[in-house]
């Protein structure tokens, strides 16, 4: 069993990452990753929405007949959605006002409702909230990474406004990475996050290539790219 | 209850039907419950929003009352409705403040204007506005202090075809890469002191209703 735990862990922090691997969630990613502190806080109300929707589908699970689960799942995902938006409106209310615009975007996320088919309907309890944990893990590192790559490159701070989100003690977070940068606003706008998330994918891919190659220095496919190469 | 007596139970039509609808059932219950349980704290938490926001355009020292306090319902020259909180000393109007809308770059941007009851400005901040980061969003108070230029003007200061942004042959500064955005927040304190020329006898004399404080 641990054996298994520790693919699950594998598996959403990096292998089948929601974003660099299963490309899905593109929708909340690219629109909130202006700044890493966005990013942070999407990918926390998210994974919570992860967790939620994980344990609630796995203990469910064997009541959910086939043919009416997609319309229960997004039920379930969305009431949990609307709860997460209602309480941290009325007790945690400062957070709310920084996440509150993409609280709702979480339900248009489809990774909650692909890992609540592919995962959550067919698995325990246990193993299904782990799942939920590190999916949103993974979403969360993706969302950071690419929140920080924007904000360095497109306003030359990093983490700005991180007090709001965490709390005083965060202020440290908060740097001014180039003085007087006048800022690269395609970077910042929408096409921005399509051009950064290209290059993090390609990134993510020579990571893997770079991992197949040490793992295995005889293989034919390190051969097969010098041959390119030269 | 044989196991394929459940199997061909869970494949009929009334049990889909009957999980539907129960989680359809369940669902809205929960909601309910959600929306009781949290309906009197985010009402209270918005009213602290509103008073934090209101402050920042009146100040203080100009009322004894609680801001919030019997606003006046008014409606404007194209007959929207829109609601007046006003600041009372010593029974008399010292300030009023409301908020306008200002059309964007990107969308609306909510702004409120206080004003004191001489006609002349007290206070602007945008309270929300969806426009671009880096260049529009410098009418936030928080990024530039270029809202704070409209603090003591009024339409005698600069006169009232000088409310405009220096690209339309005004007064005011606007940014470079934005000139929607400011024009959009300068004509809308501009229209908001039209209206209040135009209203001003009936905006200072309406009754303020008292509503006994609790001890």
């Amino acid at each position: 069993m641990d054996q298994n735990y520790g693919q699950i862990t594998k598996d959403g922090l990096w292998n089948n990452n929601i974003v660099f691997a299963q490309a899905l969630g593109l929708c909340p990613l690219l629109a909130v990753t202006g700044t890493a502190t966005n990013g942070l806080g999407m990918g926390l109300a998210s994974t919570a929405v992860f967790v939620a929707s994980a344990l609630a589908i796995s203990t469910l699970r064997g009541i959910i007949t086939p043919q009416v689960r997609l319309p229960v799942f997004v039920l379930i995902i969305a009431v949990l959605v609307t709860l997460v938006d209602m309480t941290m409106n009325a007790w945690m209310h400062d957070l709310h006002k920084v996440l509150g615009l993409f609280i709702p975007l979480i339900v248009t996320n489809c990774a909650i409702l692909g890992r609540a088919e592919a995962f959550a309907s067919r698995n325990k309890v246990l193993p299904s909230v782990v799942d939920g944990i590190m999916m949103g893990l993974g979403f969360t590192f993706a969302l950071v990474l690419l929140g920080a790559a924007r904000e360095i490159l497109g306003s030359g701070t990093l983490f700005a406004d991180a007090k709001i989100l965490l709390g005083n003690w965060a202020g440290f977070l908060e740097l001014h990475l180039i003085p007087d940068y006048k800022g690269f606003l395609l970077i910042i706008l929408p096409p921005g996050g399509f051009i950064v998330l290209a290059f993090l994918l390609a990134g993510k891919r020579l990571i893997d290539q770079a991992l197949a190659r040490r793992g295995k220095p005889l293989t034919a496919v390190p051969a097969a790219n010098q041959r390119k190469a030269i | 209850m044989s196991p394929s007596g459940s199997t061909a139970f869970r494949d009929r039509i009334s049990y889909q039907a009957l999980l539907l609808g129960g989680f359809s059932f369940i669902a809205t219950a929960l909601l309910v419950i959600g929306n009781i349980a949290t309906h009197d704290a985010i009402q209270e938490r918005r009213m602290e929003n509103l008073r934090a926001s209101l402050s920042q355009v009146i100040p203080d020292s100009l009322h004894d009352n609680d801001l919030l306090d019997s606003p006046l319902q008014y409606h404007d020259a194209t007959g929207r409705p829109m609601t007046i909180y006003r600041a009372v000393q010593e029974l008399q109007i010292r300030a009023l403040a409301w908020e306008t809308i200002g059309k964007g770059y990107a969308g609306d941007i909510r702004i409120l204007i206080g004003l004191a009851a001489d006609g002349s400005v007290l206070g602007v901040r945008v309270l929300n506005h969806t426009e671009t980061p880096g260049l529009g969003d410098k009418i936030e108070a928080t990024r530039s202090d270029w809202i704070l230029g409209f603090t003591g003007r009024s339409l005698r200061d600069p006169p009232l075809n000088k409310w405009g942004v220096r690209k339309d042959g005004g007064d005011f500064d606007g940014f470079s890469g934005a000139t929607i955005t400011a024009r959009a927040v300068v004509e809308s304190v501009r229209d908001g002191l039209v209206f209040f020329r135009e209203n001003c006898t009936a905006l200072l004399e309406a009754p303020v209703i008292h509503t006994p404080v609790m001890e």
